[in-house]
């Protein structure tokens, strides 16, 4: 049987079958029980408490008037600040710090009395596709460990597609929600750029990064993410527009929708097998009465390179703050310039001395032209062709991943770890509504469609999403090995 | 100083070099936060580190979220300074490392800015100069740091106050058109004044509210191109910046002359030493990595907001100078003087308003009131007295009640004690003797006791009168008029 949904959950609290404390209990003990998978850098105990307490006083105060969210365990990325609790990016060089402070996503929970029961394991500093950057090691991915669970969301993903959570956060800055979602099979949502506040999350790229969720159903998404969304006064990139009522949206279907499929997105490079799985999931789409487009984004193959420039300058610029002076890793020598080379060097990892490097490299004097303003332009560029597309189509349709997930280590030169992001990069560049589910097996390992909105069409995404959801059983998969699909009872 | 003969004195190397200067002025803004947190932009005197939360402190996920005050402040400035504002502007991320820079990188502005292409008018010794201003926009201000030595790099140790971190900082940047230190000297005096009258900087040079940096270079008159040129910082009042240009050109010539080249650098100016030295050479030079800060949307400034902003700008020193001079005919130097301070000129409007002669008005302003206001550190407004009162005061002079030196002293008794002049006189009897027979009778005594000096002074000797009047005003506890005593003192001894 597969583990339970937001929703199911949720009718279960108010019947007074199960109380949030037991829910919580259930969830750490679940998430315990996948330790060797290494999707968890540590629980929230203290907070979980106290958060359990106040959703049982909200649920026997107004059952009716407490959202969906209340009562409902989740685990959240090791980039989201919550105060009182250590977050440390995936990184030495923040270990041990603990913000004063919760960001507006979370807080936004935490109000509508979600539980939080643990802080996921990522790529350090979210910068990654495999969760192989975490300076606290990999994660396994619940359908064989040997394999990743993708990244830089790796933890979130796991923890969702084991069962162990009913949803998780992560972020999204060049496809690190929905390529863990494809590689762990399960719905992972990157909504359009401002409509989730990033105050407290650590920034990788600004312009890029967006907080969402992974779920086991397209309705879970859409709970969470209505619990979060909204204008929020303390990041001036969030959209003052009000956030459409998704809920009354995402049941609508598809017939009589327009639905792209973008002819680069479709070409050489993908595995047969996700090939097949998502050739299969269009004809469902046609047979629910959507018309199949064929579109052109003849600028997809720039965009890996303009990723690689914005998201790193933004980045060179964005961990400077972590020098050792006011928290995290101080590593003290004689000098000022000496204390800040060896905190950093240090405290960051690879993969981010790599990009620090690359984006100090793109944004300096006599280079900044040639690199950084050409990205700016083809940005533009790239944005202004979905624009087109979606004169045309309500949505498009494609592979989340070329690939399925691949084994650890595999991936050891960057270009080709890069490369997995090929798909999902441009979606980030333009600013749009992302989302992955579950839509079939390749080698036996989960296969993600990926469904792309215009700007702020975060439901239209979700409705085509659902739609696919509600007439197959993809998203019903459990990994072979996890806890839930062995039997054990929750 | 030395005296070889290599070693030229200023109006030596003056004569054959011509300084270029350029100021940048850095100015906080009297807004009530700071420019991207909620934190008080009023520092002064709070525990280090204890106006701070995690925004300015630069904690990791924070974001800024930028004050339209400080926007408006800065508009406002760049208005009074003749500037354009473009439509949009945007602002970007300065990248460098340093303990009292919190993020890394200090949001500022780089090729979007608030504002463009102003000027500022005034005058040097009867000469008018025009200085161009390139720029004025808007950024934050940094920590501070307390260190042993001169340099932080020098240091044993140092710690970080992040109190003023992401104060709402105004840079204006002037082009190198200023051509003597006391040109400098004058644009920063008008600009301060500017800025305080305009409501956006409290003008304080000792605490750093208003800062200056000078770019200065040396060319042969004549040229047109220009020099290596050498940043001056660490100047804290105008007489600093004053001296340490004065230094700068004297240093600066004479390695010319000795056919050295000047090294582009930073240099500090050292109060105690009187001298600049060297900071930061070429090798430093930061490459500050600008891009746009992608935390805020870029800014885009409507025509009706610059034209509200327009006009609600306050009346300008030098429009309120030349209204004084047209209004009231007072002479341009008194005029000057009085708009020094806008209180002052306040003062003066106010006093004129209540009757008081502009005069009259003027040189009690400027003389005893300003002395007073110096010594006791409150100016008239704040005062006990206050306009009403000096206004009282001021009156009963002007009609004749009291004389002058009655005044003084009522005016030094009540400065900071307050109560009414006129209530003061009539208790005490301090008005005036104006009674013409009374006056002659106490004339006509003093001549009686004094026959030496009387004999005295009709024997040619005209200081011999004066202790005739001090006896009468003597005998009337100096409550007569001078100038009348003494005229009937020589109706009555020339007879
Ligand atoms: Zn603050």
């Amino acid at each position: 049987m597969s583990p339970e949904t937001v929703g199911g959950l949720g009718a279960r609290l108010r019947r007074g079958e199960t109380t949030p404390a037991e829910l919580a209990a259930q969830a750490r003990g679940a998430l315990q029980s996948i330790e060797d998978l290494h999707p968890v850098l540590r629980y929230t105990d203290a907070l979980t408490e106290r958060q359990a307490g106040r959703a049982a006083r909200m649920l026997a105060e107004s059952p009716e008037r407490a959202g969906p969210l209340c009562g409902i365990p989740f685990a959240y990325k090791d980039v989201l600040c919550v105060e009182g609790v250590e977050t440390s990016a995936g990184s030495r060089i923040l270990e041990g710090f603990i913000p004063p402070y919760t960001g507006t996503a979370i807080q936004r929970l935490l109000d509508a009395g979600a539980v939080p029961i643990a802080v996921t394991n990522c790529d350090e500093f979210a910068m990654g596709s495999s969760n192989e950057n975490s300076a606290f090691g990999p994660v396994g991915n619940p359908w064989d460990p040997s394999r990743v669970p993708g990244g830089s969301s790796g933890g979130s993903a796991a923890v969702v597609s084991a069962g162990a959570v009913p949803f998780s956060l992560g972020t999204d800055t060049g496809g690190s929600i929905r390529q863990p979602a494809s590689f762990c099979g399960v719905a992972g949502f990157k909504p359009t750029y401002g409509r989730v506040s990033r105050y407290g999350l650590i920034a990788f790229a600004s312009s890029l990064d967006q907080i969402g969720p992974f779920t086991r159903s397209v309705e879970d998404a859409a709970h969470v993410f209505t619990a979060m969304a909204g204008h929020d006064p303390r990041d001036s990139t969030t959209s003052p527009l009000p956030v459409e009522p998704v809920a009354t949206q995402v049941a609508r279907g598809v017939a009589g929708m327009r639905l792209g499929v973008p002819r680069e997105y479709m070409a050489e490079g993908l595995e047969p097998g996700v090939r097949a799985a998502v050739l299969a999931a269009l004809a469902e789409l046609e047979k629910l009465g959507a018309t199949l487009v064929e579109v052109s984004l003849p600028s997809t193959e720039a965009a890996l390179s303009t990723y690689y420039i914005i998201a790193p300058a933004e980045c060179s610029a964005n961990l400077a703050r972590m020098d050792g002076v006011r928290f995290g890793l101080h590593v003290d020598r004689k000098s000022l310039t000496d204390t800040y080379l060896e905190t950093r060097g240090q405290g960051f990892g690879p993969e981010v001395k790599r990009r620090i490097m690359l984006g100090t490299y793109a944004l300096s004097s006599g280079y900044y032209d040639a690199y950084y303003r050409q990205a700016q332009k083809v940005r533009t560029l790239i944005a202004e062709e979905f624009d087109r597309a979606f004169e045309s189509v309500d949505a498009l349709v494609c592979p989340t991943s070329p690939i399925v997930a691949f084994p650890k280590g595999d991936k050891s030169d960057p270009l080709s770890m890069y490369l997995c992001d090929v798909l999902t990069i441009p979606v980030n560049l333009a600013g749009l509504p992302g989302i992955s589910i579950p839509c079939g097996l390749s080698q036996g390992l989960p296969v993600g469609l990926q469904v792309i909105g215009p700007r702020l069409g975060d439901a239209q995404v979700l409705r085509v999403a659902h739609a696919y959801e509600a007439a197959t059983a993809w998203h019903a998969q459990m990994p072979p090995s996890s806890p839930t699909a062995t039997g054990t009872p929750s | 100083m030395t005296s070889t003969s290599a070693v030229s004195t200023l109006d030596q190397v003056m004569e054959r070099w011509e300084p270029v200067i350029g100021l940048e002025v850095h100015g906080q803004l009297l807004t009530r936060s700071k420019m991207f947190c909620g934190c008080s932009a009023d520092y002064i005197g709070s525990p280090p580190n204890s106006n701070t939360c995690p925004v300015c402190l630069g904690l990791p996920g924070v974001l800024p979220v930028m004050n339209r005050v400080a926007v408006e402040y800065t508009v406002r400035s760049a208005l009074a300074l003749n500037c354009e504002i473009p439509e949009h502007s945007k602002f970007d991320r300065k990248n460098y490392f340093y303990p009292d820079l919190p993020k890394g990188y200090q949001i500022s502005q780089w090729d979007m800015p608030l504002s463009l292409n102003g000027h500022l008018t005034f005058t040097v010794d009867g000469e008018e100069v025009r200085c161009g201003i390139t720029r004025v926009h808007l950024e934050e201000d940094t920590g501070t740091l307390q260190h042993a030595g001169d340099i932080l790099q020098q240091a044993r140790s140092s710690v970080v106050d992040l109190n003023r971190a992401g104060v709402p900082l105004m840079e204006i940047v002037g082009e190198p058109d200023l051509r003597t230190p006391a040109q400098a000297r004058e644009y920063l005096v008008r600009l301060r004044q500017i800025l305080v009258y305009i409501g956006v900087n409290d003008g304080n040079l000792e605490q750093g509210s208003f800062r200056c940096d000078a770019n200065i270079s040396l060319r042969k008159h004549g040229d047109t191109g220009l020099g290596v040129k050498v940043e001056v910082k660490n100047m804290n009042s105008f007489r600093a910046v004053h001296r340490a240009l004065e230094f700068e050109i004297v240093r600066q010539g004479r390695l010319l002359d000795q056919g050295q080249t000047i090294a582009q650098e930073t240099r500090g100016w050292v109060e105690a030493k009187g001298a600049t030295i060297s900071q930061r050479s070429k090798e430093y030079a930061h490459d500050y990595r600008y891009f746009p800060e992608p935390d805020l949307p870029p800014l885009r400034l409507s025509a009706e907001f610059v034209d509200r902003v327009r006009a609600g700008l306050p009346e300008l020193p030098q429009q309120l100078a030349e209204r004084l001079q047209r209004e009231h005919g007072l002479s341009a130097y008194d005029a000057a003087n009085l708009t020094a301070e806008r209180e002052d000129a306040r003062a003066f409007e106010a006093l004129v308003a209540a009757g008081v002669p502009a005069k009259a008005a003027a040189n009690w302003l400027m003389g005893e009131v300003a002395r007073l206001a110096r010594e006791t550190h409150t100016p008239l407004q704040g005062s006990g007295l206050g306009l009403e009162g000096l206004a009282s005061l001021v009156k009963l002079v002007e009609a004749g009640s009291i004389n002058g030196s009655t005044a003084k002293e009522l005016l030094e008794e009540l400065y900071l004690a307050g109560g009414d002049p006129a209530a003061v006189v009539r208790e005490r009897g301090l008005g005036q003797v104006s009674d013409q027979a009374e006056l002659e009778r106490l004339v006509d005594a003093v001549i009686a006791e004094n026959p030496a000096a009387v004999a005295d002074f009709q024997g040619g000797k005209e200081q011999a009168l004066q202790r005739l009047v001090g006896g009468v005003m003597k005998a009337t506890s100096g409550r007569a008029d001078a100038r009348v005593v003494t005229g009937l003192l020589r109706e009555r001894l020339a007879r």
